[in-house]
């Protein structure tokens, strides 16, 4: 059976599976559509949180991103790990302990404002919706290489699934659901990553593999032999990198802190019985991750070895089969600048821009190696390969030979990933719409069921929504990833922790620290990355902080100007500073 | 009131519970794994060079074992101050 066979049955069976598990725990009031009744075992909520947390970026760019990156890419591995640190011993048990719904509820009560609610409700929204657009994007992306469906339906058939579980079973459907999506994300994670370990160095777990010896006889450790293919390529060595310290220093504390300050994740933690079954969820929650989270680079090194070993200096027409079919789909591309039929791999881009096919009629054109012609304009340099980050882990399995059912479970993978991902962001939005916006503000009379009609509106609306971002992306999907971070660090993350911590924190502090934070953070990413992309540089950039790592940043003004603001008032009523004393403790 | 007294001193211990592990938390991610990356890749472990290690593995294995000791110190905190959860 082809690759293409094997996708629709493992998709197939997958989507079936999730179905029935909406069907079966279906939400029937607001605190189960919410945080599932607050009943969930802390494993099942670890296992539901690394689903929630691993998206389709974790899943299918990541590896490929590090593999380009060298150690660089390091600020991924810890900056999307080392927040559960601060999860755990700063957050999770205490706002389990405070015992509501959502994060802008945190916000509203400790700093007993409504405008401070309706500022993290906006943050909330902004960081989630960016952040959905991407899930559905990687649905549609999945659907059209695996099964050659269009993205626009793609994103559609992935629309109609996470409708179907998440507005009918809110977050007890998500919950299970994502138990599920686990199971298949990392099982076809690991999969190639054993098969590829195996073949390369002889051992089957990646994380030792990539630190043996090649299995080629010469008894080269793996990096070595990386690092020596790079310095012969004119490369940075793999294992340095080429980014400056400060910078990998802010982007991992932004990103670090930002997974602490993401609602879709803190909130998954609300629904687990106690206080201290929210602690040790963070650690289960930890581990799942980490299983994927120390797997990635060893993919990453693997894919990088095989993809140079396979391509650079070899004749073109000496290239395997999975070579041309990438390059059909404009995600691989080879241009002969110097016209010798040799692939040339070399540092910087070999083309402006993203290959575009040239067709006669529907035929692709073909050189005079039978290579795909592209009409981009070629680079000066030396380079002569065209290498998408994403194709390191779609294409893996097929570059080191291995059999089409695991090439399959990839695209299963990463729809898992996509999905369970899109589900919770689904349901911050439509609770903060539900209970922050209607019922805590314009409604407060509202009866648990007209509340739980509009939780599921608004899920739907926002699934229509996400899916039109999906089949529609605005050019700078790519860089809203900094955008989520950012705002969620430099807003929710000091808010919480000072409310939590610094009992005597007031309102105009925490709300002065947010706006500023915010804007701050916004400006600095919007002028870089949005209004003028070409002086985005390291030179321009303030301290050498690119607009990955300026979060940090806005966290710290966030610190100041909510320290420096609060002198300035009152403190804060009796009743606030005594709810604040009873979440230190869990009894 | 002796009650008031007992959280407060619960309080202090979990303060100081989290400075230390949180210092843990930063020399091995920040320090190991960034700031004294380029040094300690003067050393190998196996295959791997010990900065490149920290920053894409050990940090990753210290985040996890981090919060099961923290889990631990404060369970047993809870039980010494009385205010874990089973009494209620």
């Amino acid at each position: 059976m082809d690759v293409q066979v094997w996708t629709y049955i493992l998709v197939g069976i997958t989507f079936a599976l999730y179905i029935g598990i909406a069907i079966w725990s279906r939400a029937g009031s607001t605190s189960e559509f919410y945080i599932a009744e607050g009943a969930v075992n802390p494993l099942t909520n670890g296992m539901a949180t690394a689903a929630d947390w691993m998206s389709a970026a974790s899943f299918l760019s990541m590896a490929g991103l590090i593999s380009f990156m060298g150690y660089d890419g390091t600020v991924y591995l810890m900056g999307w790990t080392g927040g559960y640190v601060l999860l755990a011993l700063l957050l999770a048990p205490y706002l389990r302990k405070f015992g509501k719904f959502t994060v802008p509820d945190f916000i509203g009560d400790r700093y007993y404002s409504n405008t401070a609610r309706t500022v993290a409700v906006i943050c909330a929204l902004i960081v989630s919706f960016t952040y959905v657009a991407g899930q559905m994007r990687g649905v549609g992306l999945v659907f059209s290489k695996f099964l050659e469906v269009d993205i626009f339906w793609g994103v559609i058939i992935g629309m109609a699934i996470v409708f179907f579980y998440a507005v009918l079973g809110g977050m007890k459907g998500i919950t299970y659901t994502q138990v599920a999506q686990y199971c298949v994300l990392i099982f076809a994670f690991m999969v190639p990553a054993f098969f590829i370990s195996m073949q390369l160095t002889g051992s089957p777990i990646p994380q030792i593999g990539f630190g043996s010896t090649v299995t080629d006889g010469s008894g080269m450790y793996l990096l070595d032999k990386l690092d020596q293919l790079h310095k012969e390529l004119g490369f940075a060595e793999y294992t340095s990198g080429t980014k400056s310290m400060q910078d990998v220093f802010f982007i991992t504390v932004a990103l670090m802190v930002g997974t602490a300050g993401l609602p879709h994740v803190i909130v998954r933690f609300f629904t687990v019985p106690k206080v201290k079954d929210a602690r040790i969820s963070v650690g289960y929650a930890l581990i799942f991750i980490a299983i994927l989270y120390t797997t990635a680079p060893a993919i990453a090194v693997f894919a990088r070895t095989n993809l140079i070993e396979t391509v650079s200096e070899q004749p073109y027409e000496e290239m395997p089969p999975w070579f041309s079919t990438w390059e059909e789909t404009a995600l691989l591309n080879w241009v002969d600048k110097n016209e010798d039929g040799i692939i040339n791999y070399a540092p910087g881009a070999a083309i402006v821009g993203a290959p575009d096919i040239i067709r006669d009629g529907l035929d692709i054109r073909r050189g005079a190696n039978n290579q795909v012609m592209i009409s981009n304009e070629v680079t000066a340099n030396n380079n002569e390969l065209y290498v998408d980050r994403d194709i390191m882990v779609l294409a893996n399995p097929e570059i080191a030979g291995l059999p089409a059912w695991v090439a399959a479970l990839v695209a299963a993978g990463g729809l898992a990933a996509a999905l369970s991902t899109a589900a919770g962001l689904l349901l911050v939005i439509s609770t903060s719409v539900s209970h922050d916006l209607i019922k805590k503000q314009f409604n407060k009379d509202i009866s648990d069921k007209a509340e739980l009609r509009y939780a599921r509106i608004a899920a739907a609306v926002a699934v229509v929504v996400a899916g039109y971002f999906g089949i529609n992306p605005p050019g700078f999907v790519a860089q809203v990833v900094a955008i989520a971070f950012g705002l969620a660090a430099a807003s929710f993350f000091p808010a919480i922790i000072l409310g939590i911590f610094y009992k005597k924190m007031n309102k105009q502090g925490a709300l002065a620290g947010m706006i500023a934070g915010l804007i701050f953070t916004l400006a600095y990413i919007i002028y870089f990355k949005i209004a003028f992309p070409e002086l985005n540089i390291p030179e321009n950039w303030w301290f050498g902080i690119s607009p990955e790592g300026i979060g940090t940043f806005g966290m710290l003004i966030n610190l100041i100007v909510a320290l420096s603001v609060k002198s300035f008032y009152p403190d804060p009523p009796e009743d606030v500073q005594e709810m604040v004393e009873g979440i230190r403790y869990p009894k | 009131m002796t009650q008031e007294k007992d959280l407060k001193g619960y309080w202090k211990k979990n303060l100081q519970y989290l400075s230390i592990l949180l210092s843990i938390w930063f020399t091995v991610s920040y320090g190991f794994g960034i700031l004294l990356a380029p040094w300690l890749n003067n050393f190998k472990m196996g295959g791997f060079k010990l900065g490149f290690w920290f920053a894409q593995q050990g940090s990753i294995y210290v985040f996890v074992v981090l919060i099961f000791i923290y889990v631990y110190l404060m369970n047993r905190l809870d039980m010494k101050f009385g205010v874990n959860e089973e009494d209620a």
